[in-house]
């Protein structure tokens, strides 16, 4: 046997850290929002690059898994592909960048436009877990609002964005009530994917090492985006479609071509676009496949 | 100023008391607060005053004694059995607390208008249309001029600031209102026309109120009856006029007679 590189416990973290994370995440799931006080352990990336989620990975993943790993929605940016390569490393998993052959996904800030099956796993990266953090920055008295379900407070929020910008203008980390009951931040995910959490089948992790909490959303649970009855939640909406792949109705980044003012909107979900310009779907600016150029 | 007739008070005190350690923060105090009826409490710092207002208003757990209050239903609850999410509610609905200092009664990061209308979100307004107007008219009642309604309370004087609290307070039409020093570290003249609205919403509301003062101007403008505190203990209690004009304590006598004569 040759040692040349450390031995790592299956999938990096010990035993015992696995079973105490998987503890909390039985009893997010039993109830649905409330974020869970973990012992977060010290990953090798500094926090706020996923650490939370990488634990809840790391404590559900078995061989059999396939994993995907999305940042922004895109699958070849640089934390995903570190964090795929890290789990490839450490637990000798299939990777994919498939969202349909994906069995758990750890995603930083975006819901895949595909929607998810029964049995696919959501992993959100949380960097600030508490919706009311904001707004109210004593932790003792958010957890009692928790408690006592005192949510007048998140409405205040939203009702300055009104005063000040005659609309709803919080656009991600939109604040959604589960299951009739607590208040979540869905993380920094576009308020455009709130409506792919309500009643999906996929079961939703959420895990911010950081701040060491760990909340849930299991399948088909109830998520309601707040909002005022005159003023109801609505979702963005763009102007054209994908410049690539022609796709609408689907989440948009805006990319920046040149220094006069040129730019293009593409979708943020780099499978999806994939994918659908694999179908032969083409946008304005989608080029010409090499087949034709020969 | 005219006293709601009815058969039974709000609010009944028994021989409260608290103790910090040895040390006594008031002790033995005994009061009735019927509906619409103003009480003073007075007396030099430390006297216990504010521990008393603390204490009945449930923001500071009593040694001993108890504390029975009205609720809407008509039926008598103690206080200090109420569970924390019952007090809580009873805070944020029927009563009111407005803080010396307005920094601590409001919430600065926020406009005016999510300040008043913070109280109706939480009982469950979720029509901004509506919680907006019912902003606007209660800035209008503690005249903050309507186009303040979107600017922070940072940027308000001491005394919109003050105004602005007790609007936040009133609108949820609450039945009790606590004031610790409402004109605490105001200026004369904005002291005078705070005290004049004061007057003027606790009359025409018929709200009941406990205001602690160190000022004896201020509770004779406002209240109806007068406690007098000494030591944590209350030494004279009576109709807010006879206690000034006729005080029998000596305490009470040297307290009257050291009001600066202009």
């Amino acid at each position: 046997m040759t040692a040349a590189i450390a031995h790592y416990n299956f999938a990096y973290l010990d035993e015992q850290t696995k079973r105490m994370i998987r503890r909390a995440i039985l009893k997010a799931i039993a109830i649905p929002g409330y974020q869970v006080p973990f012992a977060s352990r010290e990953m090798p990336m500094p926090y706020g690059w996923g650490t939370g989620g990488v634990q809840v990975t790391a404590s559900i993943i078995g061989p059999d898994d396939q994993l995907k790993v999305i940042d922004q929605g895109a699958d070849d940016t640089t934390n995903a592909v570190s964090i795929r390569a890290f789990f490839a490393k450490v637990a000798n998993v299939a990777t994919t960048t498939h969202t349909s052959e994906a069995t758990i996904i750890q995603t930083r800030h975006r819901i895949p436009e595909e929607t998810l099956k029964t049995g696919q796993i959501l992993v959100y990266q949380v960097p600030i877990p508490e919706p009311l953090r904001f707004l109210e920055p004593r932790e003792t008295e958010t957890r009692k609002m928790h408690a006592l379900e005192e949510y007048g407070l998140m409405h205040v929020k939203l009702y300055e964005d009104i005063a000040r910008h005659g609309r709803i203008a919080t656009t991600y980390a939109y604040p959604v009530k589960v299951e009739g009951r607590y208040v979540m931040d869905p993380s920094p995910t576009p308020k455009f994917d709130n409506p792919k959490m309500h009643r999906s089948q996929a079961l939703q992790l959420f895990g911010a090492g950081r701040e060491k909490r760990i909340y849930a959303v299991p399948p088909f649970t109830d998520v309601v985006s707040l909002d005022f009855e005159d003023h109801p939640f609505e979702i963005q909406h763009f102007d054209e479609p994908c410049a690539l792949c022609g796709a609408e109705g689907v989440y948009l980044d805006e990319v920046i071509l040149d220094d006069h003012g040129g730019h293009m909107f593409v979708c943020s979900d780099t499978d999806f676009c994939e994918d659908r310009r694999n179908h032969g779907h083409r946008g304005k600016l989608a080029g010409h496949p090499l087949e034709a150029a020969e | 100023m005219s006293i709601v007739d009815t058969d039974e008070p709000l609010l009944k005190v028994q021989n409260l008391s608290k103790y910090f350690g040895s040390r006594v923060g008031c002790a033995d105090v005994s009061f009735e607060l019927w509906p619409g009826e103003v009480l003073a409490v007075v007396g030099e710092s430390g006297s216990g005053k504010t521990t008393l207002l603390n204490c009945v208003s449930t923001r500071l757990e009593a040694s001993a004694g108890t504390a029975e209050y009205r609720m809407r239903d008509e039926k008598f609850r103690s206080l200090f059995d109420l569970s924390e999410a019952e007090r809580r509610f009873l805070m944020r609905t029927d009563w009111g607390f407005v803080h010396q200092n307005p920094a601590d009664g409001l919430r600065m990061t926020v406009s005016a208008g999510a300040n008043v209308g913070e109280r109706m979100m939480a009982t469950g307004d979720r029509h901004y249309g509506h919680i907006r107007s019912t902003a606007i008219e209660w800035l209008g009642r503690v005249e903050i001029a309507e186009d303040r309604i979107d600017d922070q309370p940072r940027a308000f004087s001491g005394g919109m600031r003050q105004r602005l609290q007790i609007a936040r307070n009133l609108v949820t039409h609450p039945r009790l209102v606590f004031m610790d020093e409402p004109t605490g570290g105001l200026d004369v003249s904005v002291q005078a026309r705070l005290l004049d609205l004061l007057r003027g919403l606790v009359t025409d509301l018929g709200l009941a109120a406990i205001v602690v003062t160190h000022d004896l101007a201020v509770a004779r403008l406002l209240s109806h009856r007068m406690m007098v505190m000494k030591d944590g203990r209350v030494i004279e209690h009576g109709l807010t006029d006879r206690v000034l004009d006729d005080p029998r304590e000596a305490y009470t006598q040297l307290l009257v007679s050291s009001i600066l004569q202009v």
